[in-house]
C-alpha cells in the first residue's frame, strides 16, 4: 500500500530577551548554576509574576511575520505538574486564547515548488530549569537559571507530507525568527526545541491516523532521521495488521531509533485555569504598529526583491535569503564588485560556501570579507584574470595572503590581453601540431577545443580564453 | 499607654509623651507576659523591634518623621519579613525566611511602624477558627475558651488583648472581618488591587487582600493609608492613588446615607444575638441620619459553594510551589521523588490544608473543570452583578459579619461544613472584589458581635467615615475584655 505522511510539529523559540518573561532576572547562557534566578524563578513563597513586555512584543513580531492575527486580548493560564525543574508546581503558558493566532508560512522544496504550511498558533510560556545529573551520585541537582526564560511555542497545522517538508519547515522558521531577531535559533544549546507530531494513512485517505509526538529533538539531521524511522516503524505496524499508539516518544541519535517515553493513559492532566495573578493581555493596535515598524524586511519578501533586483533563479535566491547575514553579505560583494548579481551569487554559493562549508563555520565568520570578494569579482569582470584564475586567488585569499590584486600582483596571474603575445603561442602551438591542423581542416571542429586548451595551457591559464579562440579561429581558418 | 489607640499613640509621640523605644518595650513586655496564655504570636522580634524603635525617635528628633512613625503593630505571618520567620501558620514554612519584606511590610516600615512581631494564624490561611495552626490555637480574650475567628485569629486576639494596638491581617473568604467582629474589632478587606499581595504567602490569589485590624475605624484608616498603593510587583495592583483615609473621616456624613439591608442576610442561621445586634445598628445608624433601604442579594445562597471551588482551585495550584525542593520542610531520608513530594507534603501540611488541595485539583481536573470551576465562575459574576445592582440603590450595605458569636474551641473543628458556614456573610465580598468592614456592634451573652459594611469599588473611604461616625455615637467599640486591664 502507499502511505501519507502526516507531520505537524510545535517548534519552542526561547526569546532574545534580556531578562526573563516574569521577573527582572538575566537570560543570558551557560552561567553558574542558580546564579541567575530572583525569588521570582525560585518560586519563593508570596512572591508574582510581572509580565516582560519585550517578549509580548517579540511574539507580535512573529505574529506579523507569519501573517497572523494578533489576539487583541489573550489569557496566561497555569499548567499543573510537579517536576523538581518546576518552581511553582506549574508553568504559566497560554492556553485557550494564545497571543497569536492563525498564520502561515511558505517553504521551498528541492523541486522547486513552493508550499505553503499553516501556523495554528503561537503562545508565550516561561521554560522550567534543568535537573543535573552529572556530579550527583544517587541525587540530582537542580539549575534554574533557565527557569522563567521567554519561550514562544509556534504550532503548526498537521500540514507536512514528508520528513524533507517537515525540515524545510522548520528550517524556514528558525530563519524567520533569526531574520526577526527574537531568538538566535542555536539548537545544540537549546534556543530552538522542536517536537514533531506524526501519523500515517493510506494514501489519498482523509482521515488522520493515530499520531506520536516525538519529543525535543536537538538538530535538524535528526528531525529527519526521527520522521524517517517513525515513519517505518507505523508503516510497518500497520502492515502487519497492528494499531499504533497514540505515545510520546524520544529519539536517541545513538541508535538512530525512537523509543515510547510515555503512552496517552499515562498522560498529565495538567489542570489548566487561567493565572489569577496576571491581568488578561491587551495588545492594542498602536503597539502592533509600533511593532510593524521595527520589522525587518523579511526572507520571502528579501528572496522576491532578489529575483526581481538581481535577476537571480528562484534557486539562488532561497538560498542566498536563508539568513539575514548570508543575503547582507552576498548584497555587499555585488555593491563591492560594483555589479555582476550572478556571478557573485555563483561565488558566493559555491566557492565561498564550499569554504564555510568545510571548516565548518558561518558567513559571519567568513574568512573572506564582501568587500575582498567584490573585489575579485571585480577583476574577472574587467578580464584582469580568467574565472579560472579567480579561484587559484581566490584559494590564497582565504589563506590569508591578502586581497585580489595583491595574490595577482605577487603570482604574477594577471590575464594575458595582447594579442601579439597570444598570437606568438598559438603560432608555436598550431606549427607543432600539424596533424591536428589536419583533422580540424578536414571538417573536425572539436580539434578546436584541443587547440584553445593547449594555448590556455602554454600560457599557464593566463590567456584571455575569448581572444585565444577567436585568434586560433582566425589563424587556422586562414 | 497599652489601652491607647493607633491615633492616641501617634499623638502621644508627636507631644513627646512616650518614645517609640518605651513604648515598644511596653508591648514586649506584655506580649511577654501574657501571650502564652493567649497564644497570639507565633515569632517576637524583640530585638529588631527595639532597633526599629530607635530609629524611629532618631526620624522624630530629626522631623523626619511622619503620623505613624514610632507606632509598633504586629504583622500576620502571612506576610514575608527579609530574614525573620515567616511560616505561615505551617510546619512546611516553619524553618522558611524570606530574603524580601512583602510591600505590606516595606511600606508600613517606610511609614515609620515598628514590627513587634509576626501573628498566630490557620494555616495557610485556611480556617475560620484559628485552630488549624501549626503552632496551636489562639485563645480569645473575651473568653479563652473560645476560639477568636480566623485565619487572621493571632491578629485579632493580639489586638483584643492590648499586645499591640494594630496589626495586619489577610482575608480571603472573610479572615479579617469574622474575627475582627468575634474580638470587638475594626477590620477592613479592601478592594481586590487596593493592597499589594506581593511578598503575602498566597491562598487563593483572585480572593486574597491584605488589611488593618484595629480598635477603631480612624485606627483602620491610618494603617490602611500606610499599607496600600500601587505596586509594579503585583500585576493585580491598581494604579490609582490612596486617598488620605485618616483626615477623610469626619467628612463623612450619615446624613441622607441609604443603607442597604439584604433580606438574604437577615434568614435562618443567624443567631439571635447576633440579628439583635445587626437590627441594633440599623437603627441607630437611621437615628444618625440614614436611611435604611431594603435590598436583594439573590445569589447570596450560592456564594459558599462557588467560594469552596474557586478557592480551593487556586490554593491547590498556589501550594504546589511546597514540594520539599528548594525550601520549607522536607521529610527525612526520601527514596525518591516522588516520595520526596508525598512525605514532604504528607508531613509538611496539617488536615484542612490537605482537604482543600484535593477539593481544588477535583475541581480542576479534566472532566470535572466546567461543572465545577467555570460554574464557579459564572456564579461569581452574578453575586458581582447583584451588588452592582444593589449600588444603583443604596450607598453602603449593612449585614452580620458572623452568623454567631465566637463558639468553643474544637465545636466545629470536626465539622468542615459548618466551619465553612462561619463566612457566608462575608464570602461573597471576596468573590465580587469588593471592600468591607467589620466593627463592633454589642455583645450577645457576653460576646461580641460585629456588623459588616459593604462599599462599592474602591469606597474604602466612605466605609470608614460610616463606621468612623458610628463609632463617635456608639461604645461597644470601647469594651475592654475582662482581665486585660489588670
Amino acid at each position: 500500500m502507499q502511505w501519507e505522511t502526516v507531520i505537524g510539529l510545535e517548534i519552542h523559540a526561547q526569546l532574545a530577551t534580556n531578562s526573563k518573561i516574569f521577573s527582572g532576572a538575566s537570560t543570558q547562557f551557560g552561567n553558574e548554576p542558580n546564579r541567575q534566578a530572583c525569588p521570582v524563578d525560585l518560586g519563593l513563597p508570596g512572591v508574582l509574576p510581572v509580565l516582560n513586555e519585550g517578549a509580548v512584543a517579540m511574539a507580535v513580531r512573529l505574529g506579523l511575520g507569519i501573517g497572523a492575527d494578533i489576539a487583541g486580548r489573550s489569557v496566561f493560564a497555569r499548567k499543573n505538574y510537579f517536576y523538581p525543574d518546576l518552581p511553582k508546581g506549574y508553568q504559566i503558558s497560554q492556553y485557550e486564547i494564545p497571543v497569536v493566532g492563525t498564520g502561515q508560512l511558505e517553504i521551498a522544496l528541492d523541486d522547486g515548488t513552493v508550499k505553503t504550511i499553516g501556523v495554528t498558533r503561537a503562545h508565550l510560556e516561561e521554560d522550567a530549569g534543568k535537573s543535573l545529573h552529572e556530579d550527583f551520585h544517587g541525587m540530582t541537582g537542580i539549575d534554574l537559571n533557565r527557569a522563567g526564560t521567554p519561550l514562544l511555542e509556534i504550532v503548526s497545522e498537521p500540514d507536512m507530507r514528508s520528513p524533507a517538508e517537515a525540515v524545510a519547515y522548520a528550517k524556514k522558521i528558525r530563519t524567520l525568527v533569526r531574520y526577526l531577531g527574537i531568538c538566535d535559533g542555536n539548537m545544540q544549546e537549546g534556543s530552538l526545541r522542536v517536537d514533531a507530531n506524526i501519523s500515517i494513512r493510506p494514501a489519498g485517505s482523509d482521515e488522520y491516523g493515530t499520531r506520536a509526538e516525538i519529543k525535543n529533538v536537538n538538530s535538524f539531521r535528526f528531525l529527519e532521521k526521527a520522521l524517517n524511522f517513525e515513519f517505518e516503524r507505523q508503516r510497518e505496524i500497520l502492515e502487519e495488521g497492528g494499531k499504533v499508539d497514540q505515545e510520546t516518544r524520544l529519539y536517541d541519535a545513538n541508535a538512530d531509533e525512537t523509543r515510547s517515553m510515555r503512552t496517552k493513559e499515562e498522560a498529565n492532566d495538567y489542570r489548566y485555569f487561567p493565572d489569577p495573578d496576571l491581568l488578561p493581555l491587551e495588545v492594542d493596535q498602536a503597539f502592533i504598529e509600533r511593532v510593524r515598524a521595527e520589522l525587518p524586511e523579511l526572507p520571502d519578501e528579501k528572496r522576491d526583491r532578489f529575483i526581481r533586483e538581481y535577476g537571480l533563479p528562484a534557486y539562488d535566491a532561497n538560498v542566498l535569503t536563508a539568513s539575514r547575514e548570508l543575503a547582507d553579505y552576498y548584497e555587499a560583494t555585488v555593491t563591492a564588485a560594483g555589479g555582476a548579481p550572478k556571478v557573485a551569487a555563483n561565488w558566493v554559493m559555491s566557492e565561498l560556501g564550499g569554504v564555510l562549508n568545510a571548516q565548518g563555520i558561518d558567513i559571519t565568520e567568513s574568512p573572506v570579507s564582501a568587500e575582498a570578494l567584490g573585489g575579485l569579482i571585480q577583476r574577472i569582470q574587467d578580464q584582469t584574470i580568467s574565472g579560472k584564475i579567480a579561484k587559484q586567488v581566490f584559494e590564497a585569499m582565504v589563506a590569508g595572503e591578502g586581497n585580489a590584486d595583491t595574490v595577482i600582483e605577487a603570482k604574477g596571474l594577471k590575464q594575458i590581453t595582447d594579442s601579439g603575445e597570444i598570437e606568438r603561442m598559438i603560432d608555436e602551438v598550431v606549427d607543432a601540431n600539424p596533424g591536428q591542423v589536419e583533422q580540424y581542416r578536414a571538417g573536425k571542429d572539436k580539434v578546436l577545443g584541443w587547440f584553445v586548451g593547449q594555448v590556455m595551457k602554454a600560457s599557464r591559464g593566463k590567456a584571455n580564453p575569448e581572444q585565444v579562440n577567436q585568434l586560433l579561429r582566425q589563424k587556422l581558418d586562414s | 499607654m497599652h489601652d491607647r489607640t493607633i491615633a492616641e499613640l501617634a499623638r502621644a509621640l508627636a507631644d513627646g509623651e512616650v518614645s517609640s523605644v518605651e513604648l515598644t518595650r511596653g508591648f514586649l513586655d506584655r506580649i511577654e507576659a501574657r501571650d502564652p496564655d493567649c497564644n497570639s504570636f507565633i515569632t517576637v522580634t524583640r530585638e529588631q523591634a527595639l532597633a526599629e524603635a530607635e530609629a524611629a525617635d532618631e526620624a522624630r528628633a530629626a522631623g523626619r518623621g511622619g503620623p505613624l512613625t514610632g507606632v509598633p503593630i504586629a504583622h500576620k505571618d502571612i506576610f514575608c519579613t527579609d530574614g525573620v520567620r515567616t511560616s505561615c501558620g505551617s510546619r512546611m514554612l516553619d524553618n522558611f525566611e524570606a530574603p524580601y519584606d512583602a510591600t505590606v511590610v516595606r511600606n508600613m516600615r517606610d511609614a515609620g511602624l515598628v514590627m513587634l512581631g509576626k501573628t498566630n494564624m490557620d494555616e495557610f490561611a485556611m480556617g475560620s477558627s484559628n485552630e488549624t495552626s501549626y503552632y496551636g490555637p489562639v485563645k480569645n480574650p473575651w473568653d479563652p475558651t473560645r476560639v477568636p475567628g480566623g485565619s487572621s485569629g493571632g491578629s485579632a486576639a493580639a489586638v483584643a488583648a492590648r499586645l499591640a494596638p494594630g496589626a495586619t491581617g489577610t482575608d480571603t473568604g472573610g479572615s479579617i472581618r469574622q474575627p475582627a467582629a468575634m474580638c470587638s474589632l475594626t477590620g477592613l478587606k479592601p478592594t481586590y488591587g487596593r493592597v499589594s499581595r506581593f511578598g503575602m504567602v498566597a491562598f487563593a490569589s483572585s480572593l486574597d487582600q491584605g488589611g488593618p485590624l484595629a480598635r477603631t475605624a480612624e485606627d483602620c484608616a491610618l494603617m490602611l493609608g500606610a499599607m496600600a498603593g500601587f505596586d509594579p510587583n503585583d500585576s493585580t495592583s491598581i494604579d490609582r492613588p490612596v486617598d488620605d483615609y485618616a483626615a477623610a473621616l469626619d467628612g463623612v456624613s450619615l446624613q441622607g446615607l441609604k443603607v442597604g439591608l439584604p433580606k438574604e442576610y437577615f434568614g435562618e442561621g443567624m443567631s439571635e444575638g447576633v440579628r439583635g445586634a445587626v437590627e441594633g445598628a440599623a437603627e441607630r445608624l437611621r437615628e444618625l441620619g440614614a436611611e435604611p433601604v431594603e435590598i436583594s442579594l439573590a445569589h447570596t445562597e450560592l456564594s459558599v459553594p462557588a467560594y469552596y471551588v474557586v478557592a480551593p482551585a487556586e490554593a491547590s495550584s498556589n501550594l504546589s510551589r511546597f514540594d520539599g525542593v528548594r525550601y520549607g520542610y522536607r521529610c527525612d531520608e526520601p527514596k525518591n521523588i516522588i516520595d520526596l513530594y508525598e512525605r514532604s507534603r504528607g508531613e509538611g501540611f496539617g488536615a484542612e490544608v490537605k482537604r482543600r488541595i484535593m477539593v481544588g485539583t477535583y475541581a480542576l481536573s479534566a472532566g470535572y473543570f466546567d461543572a465545577y470551576y467555570l460554574k464557579a465562575q459564572k456564579i461569581r459574576q452574578l453575586i458581582s452583578d447583584d451588588f452592582r445592582k444593589a449600588f444603583e440603590q443604596v450607598d453602603v450595605i449593612l449585614g452580620p459579619t458572623s452568623p454567631t458569636t465566637a463558639f468553643p474551641i474544637g465545636e466545629r473543628s470536626d465539622d468542615p461544613v459548618a466551619m465553612y458556614l462561619s463566612d457566608v456573610y462575608t464570602i461573597a465580598v471576596n468573590l465580587a472584589g469588593l471592600p468591607a468592614l467589620s466593627m463592633p456592634a454589642g455583645f450577645a451573652d457576653g460576646l461580641p458581635v460585629g456588623v459588616q459594611l459593604i462599599g462599592n469599588h474602591f469606597d474604602e473611604g466612605r466605609l470608614l467615615g460610616v463606621a468612623h461616625q458610628y463609632q463617635q455615637a456608639t461604645d461597644h467599640h470601647r469594651q475592654v475584655p475582662a482581665g486585660v486591664n489588670d
